[in-house]
């Protein structure tokens, strides 16, 4: 896999991952071209298409698009998915994600997305053993707070 | 806080609207709400608990503004930060800002913070460094740019503290810069991360290596991945994150990257007991076999049986790897791309078990679905789509691959727009193998159909895309058929690929060639806009080198310019046909001389400069057709608007054909003005095209295309000289008045003996040929198939050739002998006038030939009738800045056709005497040029390709032979007797075959052998 975009029905970036060196600018222009062209396709149309040298695979979940640039050789369906089972990852760990998850948890989608998808590959398919990595440093987290509120408590 | 409430206002502006939807849960109805499965949100206090709800009550609910504000922490703020109260954040909440200008005015403002922060005199406790840092990340990610904060993250990096660690990383990833102080920093304390033996600290460095992978970061890593990767005590995790750490290092820098012992230790990952382990290595081993395919051979048993474990598993057996009733879907579709990476594997067992692997996959598919979501039939498809891909890789099992047409052929009508999207483009590659051609091609009104009826411009691409792969002779006119009714409402992003498959299409599988001038004819007419010059160019050199068609296409052309609007290409392509061979239907008073021109000259007006240019050229070109329209035309030369035009080129074209037209005696006019002698042939320039729109970016290469000059010029390929450097329009030179001439392929009537290694004027004299003259070189590859056929001081061509039956095939090799790179290398086939050979070059060769290198060609040879002259190879390139050109004949004659053909004397008697025509036989007595030698005779003649008869002649001196010229419109028999004479050193050589020229022919070809 080339790159990930979540966008939202207006357009909105909301998650971009890349896996392959560009430069900003490019990271933008892209970003605006597909936006648009996936933006424009209707509801019952196909989620894969041909743009560039790539093939787009692209599903949306209520208000978010998730779209996926693979090379040629790459599997569409498998590709299609690996997006759900990133839906799934969130979900399970936020509860009936939404929208807004993504945006204000911006950091733990991209945790997730760390634990599942790799260098553009895929590294780990159990969901248990995703949200255990990320559970893991979810406590890490929370030991750390304990001694934090507790020094704030003592001061 | 307070703030906020006072200037509630603000956030209510439009976007609110939207937050209802967005909060809108993503999997709505599909899982199990949180609240029933809290087994992963104990530690999660922050937001959970309240987000929750969010379905219904917008976070920002207007009328709770203090409520939101305790639940959030402040709208807008990353959650990390939410589980404490925090001062000014508030600010970071510019995704509910009204406009453009107020978001962009609140960022600035908040950054302008966040810098005061980070260059405050106050040290920043690591909390707060990374509630900036964050913050700055949000931003970032919210479209803005950020040019400060970096060193702050890396300090980070160095926190023990797991979360502000975690953000630095973050940080890093997203918004690396190639800053080389940074870097230094950054990689320290990865390396301090590696080799903490943490495991969640190890693997934090991992992704970043992978997220960023620098080449400095391949530097300062490559070398220690591999050994975290196989050692022992590596957590899986760790093992996993290292390689796909490590792939994605080898991608950026695969020179970075040492193979070593580890390699071994890879492959066997694939027997890891964790399923995790193994996906992961998987797509390591695919990256890395490419390269080293030797070295992780012992991957193809491993995959196997794991493969095989997988397949034969029951839906339940994997557990958490088990998706939607498909066990390990991921590990599987990686599996079968890897063993493609391979031939099919030559142990007999593994092959076996591979195989049964595959037929199982096949079988589930029409076994019924364990479940009606569609994530188990992506899934299980995905997996049955792989294995189709592997069946057409091996391409060696016409059982599995005619099963997997047939279950493409089902997907074609499935009610899944994707399953028929896949399925279209499988069965592209799958038309593309022998033994499944004929099956793909009984779907074809299915396809036909979807290019019809389909709703999505992206499936109906693959359906021309799969028609186009489907074509041959048997269906060319239907399939072409079909594609030109359907440009005509086709969509325009597709038009331009649509018209070159048919143009490409209508020229091969042509039977007569009328058909192929009205399918284009018919392309201009529908779409003359999205008719490139490629397309129309080629029509004409079509025309022109085939005068079988030249009467029917001038009658055609004639009657197309009739209809009262008609696109200006075709007023292009009639201007040209009309000024060639307008002749051929002056006869009828219908389209007499005056006729043509006027309703040429009625479009004229209304066309652009370059076609006006080509215009004029037709007319003088009429003046020599039919002296009958001289004053006409003069007339028109010399008026006004064309004598003063202010296009220059007009008027440069006006001024020189009225003078020419007016002192030109009738010879000088006939000579300049001659019909255009044939186009070399040469790889179609549609072809590649149609390639080069296939490529990246296809969109610039278009407009690169018509910018690359080579690739406009039709004359074939003369390199542009200082004088036609200035000419203003690729078709102002369509009539070659202006260029240098085309070289032009020799007159068939000059017969065997010149051979042309012609120089351009322009050029240096070329190197004079070192070894045999390339006359002899020709000659000796009569009977031989390889060898050198040409050489001098800077390039050397070899050859290596097979044929069979009507078929063959020949490797040219290009070496470059000098040190200095040849430049604009373009070897090119050229056919004489009498083509009867096809000749497809296959691959395009590179432009460039480095000094010391050797660029391969590769030609694929049809014989379609007898014939005579071999074809011609010209080779074009410049050395050292000065265009060097050279023309050679290539090897091919009649006789690489032979097949052998063992008879008895009886018969052989008997066919001698059904050949007693005059004109069958042809007979040449001629003297020994080399010592007589009945062994080197003998394998002369079996090299020629006869078959030799023993105990025929009575005369055990004499060679009898026999054999059969395999052409795809006829075969020719052909008998032949060799009489040597020691004493006199002389020869006598009959020869019958069916047919006169090729008695003759075979006869001359074969007496210049001994």
């Amino acid at each position: 896999m080339q790159f990930m975009l979540l966008f939202s029905r207006q357009g909105k970036l909301r998650l971009q991952k890349w896996y392959v060196p560009l430069s900003d600018k490019e990271k933008k222009k892209i970003t605006r071209e597909l936006v648009q062209t996936v933006l424009a396709r209707k509801p019952k149309m196909c989620s894969f298409l041909e743009w560039r040298d790539l093939k787009i695979v692209y599903k949306r979940y209520a208000s978010l698009y998730f779209c996926c640039a693979i090379e040629d050789q790459d599997n569409e369906l498998i590709t299609l998915e690996i997006i759900h089972r990133y839906v799934e990852l969130l979900d399970k760990y936020f509860g009936s994600v939404c929208e807004l998850d993504i945006i204000f948890n911006f950091e733990k989608a991209y945790f997730i997305l760390d634990e599942f998808l790799l260098g553009g590959e895929v590294q780990e398919t159990s969901k248990k053993n995703v949200l255990k990595a990320i559970e893991q440093a979810d406590l890490l987290q929370e030991v750390k707070k304990v001694i934090f509120k507790n020094k704030s408590f003592v001061t | 806080m307070l703030q906020l409430s006072t200037r509630p206002g603000r956030l209510y502006l439009p976007s609110l609207t939207e937050a209802p939807r967005q909060g809108r849960s993503l999997l709505s109805h599909s899982l199990p709400s949180p609240a029933a499965s809290p087994l992963f949100h104990p530690r999660a206090p922050h937001n959970h608990t309240c987000w929750q709800k969010r379905g219904l009550q917008p976070p920002v609910a207007p009328q709770h503004p203090e409520r939101t504000q305790k639940r959030h922490g402040g709208l807008g703020l990353p959650a990390v930060l939410a589980s404490r109260p925090l001062h000014g954040l508030e600010h970071t909440s510019p995704y509910f800002c009204k406009s453009k200008e107020a978001e962009i005015k609140r960022i600035n403002k908040e950054l302008a913070n966040i810098r005061s922060k980070f260059k405050g005199d106050k040290a920043l406790d690591g909390y707060s460094k990374k509630k900036y840092v964050c913050k700055l990340l949000f931003i970032f990610l919210l479209g803005h740019d950020i040019d400060f904060g970096h060193m702050e993250a890396v300090n980070l990096l160095s926190s023990n503290k797991y979360t502000e660690k975690q953000i630095g990383y973050l940080f890093i990833s997203v918004l690396v810069n190639s800053n080389s102080e940074l870097i230094r920093l950054i990689n320290n304390a990865i390396k301090n991360d590696l080799a903490s033996r943490n495991p969640t600290f190890m693997c934090l460095a991992l992704h970043c290596i992978a997220n960023v992978g620098s080449r400095e970061m391949g530097e300062a890593f490559a070398a220690d991945i591999p050994r975290i990767l196989v050692a022992g005590d590596s957590m899986d995790s760790v093992k996993q994150s290292a390689a796909l750490c490590l792939l994605r290092l080898y991608k950026a820098s695969p020179d970075l990257v040492p193979m070593g012992e580890w390699t071994a230790r890879v492959v066997h990952l694939l027997n890891d007991q964790h399923m995790g382990v193994v996906t992961a290595a998987v797509s390591l081993i695919t990256c890395l076999c490419k390269k080293n395919p030797d070295d992780f051979k012992t991957c193809i048993s491993l995959a196997v049986s794991r493969l095989s474990r997988i397949v034969s598993s029951a839906s339940t057996d994997l557990q958490d790897y088990t998706y939607y009733f498909v066990p390990a879907p991921w590990l599987s579709v990686k599996l079968l791309r890897l063993l493609q990476c391979y031939p099919p594997p030559e142990d007999a067992a593994v092959k076996g078990r591979l195989v049964e692997c595959l037929e199982t996959v096949l079988n589930k598919a029409q076994e019924p679905p364990k479940s009606k979501k569609v994530q188990h039939s992506n899934a299980k498809n995905a997996i049955l789509f792989e294995t189709i891909s592997l069946i057409i890789h091996y391409d060696s099992e016409p059982n599995l691959l005619v099963r997997a047409c047939n279950q493409l052929g089902q997907f074609l009508q499935h009610r899944e727009t994707n399953l028929r999207y896949l399925a279209l483009e499988s069965m592209c590659t799958l038309a593309s193998s022998e033994f499944s051609h004929e099956a793909v091609k009984t779907h074809i009104d299915t396809v036909i159909n979807a290019l019809k009826t389909e709703r999505d411009v992206s499936v109906r691409q693959r359906a021309a895309d799969l028609l186009y792969a489907m074509c041959d002779r048997s269906n060319a006119k239907q399939i072409v058929s079909e594609m030109l009714r359907y440009l005509e409402t086709a969509d325009y992003a597709i038009r331009e690929e649509i018209v070159l498959k048919v143009a490409i299409l209508a020229e091969k599988y042509a039977v007569d060639y009328s058909w192929y001038v009205d399918t284009i004819l018919n392309l201009i007419r529908i779409a003359g806009d999205y008719v490139s010059e490629e397309v129309w160019y080629r029509v004409l050199q079509i025309v022109t080198n085939r005068d079988d068609v030249q009467g029917y296409a001038a009658k055609t052309v004639f009657e197309a310019l009739q209809a009262p609007a008609c696109h200006e290409n075709m007023v292009k392509v009639g201007g040209y046909i009309l000024g060639e061979f307008g002749n051929l239907i002056a006869g009828d008073p219908r389209s007499s001389p005056p006729v043509q021109f006027s309703l040429l000259h009625s479009k004229f007006h209304l066309c652009s400069v370059a076609t006006r240019a080509l215009l004029l050229s037709t007319y003088i070109k009429f003046i020599n057709l039919f002296p009958e329209t001289k004053a006409t035309i003069q007339g028109v030369l010399r008026a006004g608007s064309q004598l003063r035009n202010a296009d220059v080129e007009l008027q440069q074209r006006a001024v020189e054909y009225l003078t020419l037209s007016s002192v030109a005696s009738t010879d000088v006019l006939a000579t300049v003005l001659e019909e255009m002698p044939p186009f070399p042939e040469r790889e179609s320039s549609i072809l590649a095209k149609l390639k080069r729109k296939k490529g990246p970016g296809a969109g610039s290469a278009l407009d690169d295309g018509r910018r690359d000059p080579s690739s406009n010029d039709i004359n074939g390929g003369v390199e542009p000289t200082p004088s036609t450097v200035s000419t203003p329009s690729p078709s102002a030179d369509l009539l070659g008045l202006r260029a240098a001439p085309p070289p032009a392929a020799p007159p068939a009537s000059s017969g065997a003996g010149n051979l042309l290694v012609d120089v351009f004027s322009d050029g240096p004299a070329a190197q004079p040929s070192l070894g045999p003259t390339p006359e002899e070189a020709f000659l000796r590859f009569v009977c031989k198939n390889n060898g050198v056929l040409f050489e001098n001081q800077l390039l050397q061509i070899g050859v290596k050739s097979e044929f069979r039956q009507n078929l063959g095939r020949m490797y040219l090799f290009y070496g470059n002998k000098t040190s200095v790179q040849f430049q604009n290398f373009s070897p090119t086939v050229v056919h004489p006038g009498d083509l009867q050979t096809h000749i497809l070059p296959t691959k395009r060769v590179a432009a460039q030939v480095d000094g010391g290198a050797q660029v391969q060609q590769v030609l694929n040879i049809e014989c379609l009738r007898d014939f005579l002259t071999p074809p011609l190879l010209s080779v074009r390139f410049r050395y050292g800045g000065a265009p060097q050109s050279l023309t050679l004949k290539l090897p091919v004659t009649i006789n690489k056709f032979f097949q052998p053909t063992e008879m008895a004397a009886q018969d052989f008697f008997q066919r001698w005497k059904q050949l007693s025509l005059p004109q069958q036989e042809a007979q040449k007595i001629f003297k020994a040029n080399h010592p007589m030698d009945a062994e080197v005779t003998k394998a002369k003649l079996l090299g020629f390709g006869s078959a030799l008869l023993d105990n025929v002649d009575p005369n055990p001196e004499n060679f009898v032979g026999a054999g059969i010229i395999q052409t795809k419109a006829l075969q020719v028999g052909c008998l032949l007797r060799l009489e040597p004479n020691a004493q006199a050193q002389m020869y006598r050589l009959t020869l019958r075959t069916s047919k006169e020229p090729v008695s003759r022919h075979l006869c001359e070809l074969l007496a210049q052998q001994f």
